[in-house]
């Protein structure tokens, strides 16, 4: 399994309702269904990944998040999961409302655009960067939304949302003591846990 | 000599008819003393009777879903089962896997009891006077025909449409009778425009000169251009738009040979500036309804839309369709199609969503696809894939409960 996966499945509790948004291929929801009897649902686009869901008997919903979240009800999952996702969405602040009207807990994961490869990157060469982590070109890249750990922490201040854990890793998904010390500068995967402050 | 069927194909099937004795109460109050219910089954039923698969008609549809009547039958695909597309060995509802079951809805016209056939009261044709039958009688009379059949559980009820509906009616009334439900381009309930188009059906066969108030047989002929009319109708509901302007517009050169073809062929190639048809999609329409009033019984069209029109699974929960879903204890699988504009993906959206309030297990997918309504008896391979896939895992959660 995937370690920043690794990371997240730690935050469920076994038993509980999960949403994950953008929930690729589903093995994420298999693993939690399989090992603690999770009650799964996905919501994806991609035909393939649908496919490969359905194969594994993963509750998956063909839709679209960005035309909204409407169908699902308040409280009605104990945590909702946005994994890789957040850039990509046309209204992150609003989404980040709408999983903690949905969930009672969020688990957000998101590349942190403040790394030094990206901030060294753009100083150097003034352009956007482009790495094997973020591949795409500015004008084709589905990842519109980019921030860094900074960013988002500010977000979640404006907001009044609850950081229950944060922890961010390289893009092999490993920490280390540094990463945890200059999380904005060394991190290049952000991974947060967050709830409604109360 | 006899045909070489393909290897995905059931080849010939013969049709079984079960009498039930026991009086059926129906959802009008009245009852029906006695009636029978033709069927076919394709696949073997296994030793634990586990792996039946009960396949539920839309309005037009019967009980032969797959596979030929006869070998005269199987120079003509036109007498093919209707479901052929998914029904067969290797195909999407594998019969090396499951024993598959498809009956004739009671107040059809196949076979089983309905206006076409003798009132043994009278020793007359019911014809008006068959009771009106709604969802909820057929999946009664399904599991009446269940129990003859010794199965105490479906693997899976499958239907499209009209099928569909009678899926989610299986899922709510009977939750210890079936594993997994699969409903196909369906509704929780009809629109007033469904409606208002069944109305237009209705209105055309009743007012047929030859309808007679339901007694043609009687009279010894039928309301061919009420039926041809209101199927007609029916048919451009099946199809897209788009459907249609592809099917009708290859050759169309006539008014503007450089420009876009808009789905306009005509017949002659000539306007007639007269009355008759000059486009291909009127003479196709016209065939349609002209085959079908052929080989369908009025009355029973007239049940079909009425079954259709009262089908509202909520109203025994105060219009609470989560939960009724809340009753049911089987996974669901829902499937619509793009360009469906009798039942869009908003109304199976809606089914998911009340399936997501009454929390159960459901997988839901929206197919890209051209043909329409009609698309879910047609082989798309996304749509057969998705089915397949599914039916995959619920005949591995068979195998791996029996081990």
């Amino acid at each position: 399994m995937r370690p920043d996966l690794e990371i997240i499945q730690n935050w469920i509790t076994p038993k509980s309702r999960v949403l994950d948004l953008g929930c690729g291929d589903g093995s994420l929801l298999n693993y939690l269904k399989l090992k603690k009897n999770v009650n799964g649902i996905g919501l994806e686009i991609n035909a393939d990944d649908i496919q490969s869901c359905i194969a594994k008997g993963v509750n998956v919903i063909e839709q679209n998040i960005d035309e909204g979240l409407t169908n699902f009800q308040s409280n009605s999952f104990d945590t909702v999961l946005l994994a890789q996702t957040l850039q990509a969405s046309s209204k992150p602040d609003l989404l980040i409302d709408e999983i903690l009207r949905i969930g009672e807990h969020g688990i957000i994961t998101f590349p942190n655009f403040g790394n030094w490869k990206s901030r060294l990157s753009l100083a150097s060469n003034g352009r956007m960067p482009v790495s094997k982590f973020m591949p795409h070109n500015w004008y084709d890249t589905p990842n519109i939304h980019f921030c860094t750990v900074k960013d988002f922490n500010d977000l979640c201040v404006e907001k009044n949302v609850r950081i229950l854990a944060r922890t961010v890793v390289d893009s092999q998904h490993q920490g280390n003591w540094a990463m945890k010390a200059w999380p904005n500068f060394l991190g290049e995967i952000a991974i947060y846990h967050i709830t409604k402050n109360s | 000599m006899s045909r070489q069927f393909p290897s995905d194909n059931v080849g010939i099937v013969k049709p079984q008819t079960v009498h039930f004795d026991e009086e059926l109460t129906l959802r009008s109050g009245k009852s029906l003393n006695g009636f029978d219910l033709v069927f076919e089954t394709y696949g073997e039923l296994n030793s634990s009777k586990s792996n039946a698969i009960l396949i539920c008609h839309a309005l037009s549809g019967d009980h032969h879903a797959a596979g030929y009547h006869s070998e005269s039958d199987a120079k003509s695909d036109a007498k093919s089962g209707w479901w052929d597309n998914c029904i067969g060995p290797g195909k999407a509802i594998d019969t090396n896997l499951f024993f598959v079951v498809s009956l004739n809805n009671l107040g059809g016209c196949a076979g089983s009891t309905g206006p076409a056939s003798i009132d043994p009261a009278t020793g007359k044709y019911f014809g008006p006077d068959f009771p009106v039958v709604t969802v909820r009688d057929w999946v009664n009379s399904q599991a009446m025909l269940s129990d003859k059949l010794g199965i105490q559980k479906w693997a899976a009820v499958v239907g499209g449409s009209l099928g569909g509906m009678q899926v989610m009616r299986w899922a709510i009334s009977y939750p210890e009778r079936i594993e997994h439900a699969v409903c196909i381009a369906a509704a929780p309930k009809l629109s007033a425009q469904n409606i208002a188009f069944n109305e237009v059906a209705r209105q055309s066969i009743t007012n047929d000169a030859n309808f007679h108030g339901g007694r043609y047989l009687d009279a010894n002929t039928y309301p061919k251009q009420g039926l041809m009319l209101a199927r007609m109708v029916g048919h451009i509901t099946y199809l897209s738009d788009s459907a249609m302007g592809s099917k009708f517009g290859k050759n169309s050169t006539l008014f503007d040979p450089n420009g876009d073809k808009f789905g306009r062929d005509l017949r002659s190639g000539t306007l007639s500036f007269g009355f008759d048809v000059d486009f291909q999609v009127e003479s196709y329409l016209q065939y349609q309804g002209e085959r079908f009033s052929e080989n369908f019984d009025a009355n029973t069209y007239l049940l079909m839309t009425k079954a259709l029109d009262y089908f509202d699974p909520a109203i025994d929960f105060d219009g609470d369709l989560s939960q009724a879903f809340e009753q049911a204890s089987c996974k669901f699988l829902i499937m619509s199609f793009s360009t469906d504009w009798r039942f869009p993906p908003a109304r199976s959206r809606e089914i998911v969503e009340h399936l997501l309030k009454a929390k159960k297990d459901v997988a839901y997918l929206e197919i890209e696809a051209d043909q329409g309504h009609d698309s879910f008896l047609l082989p798309i391979p996304r749509y057969i894939d998705g089915l397949r896939s599914y039916l995959a895992r619920v005949f591995k959660e068979l195998s791996s409960d029996a081990a």
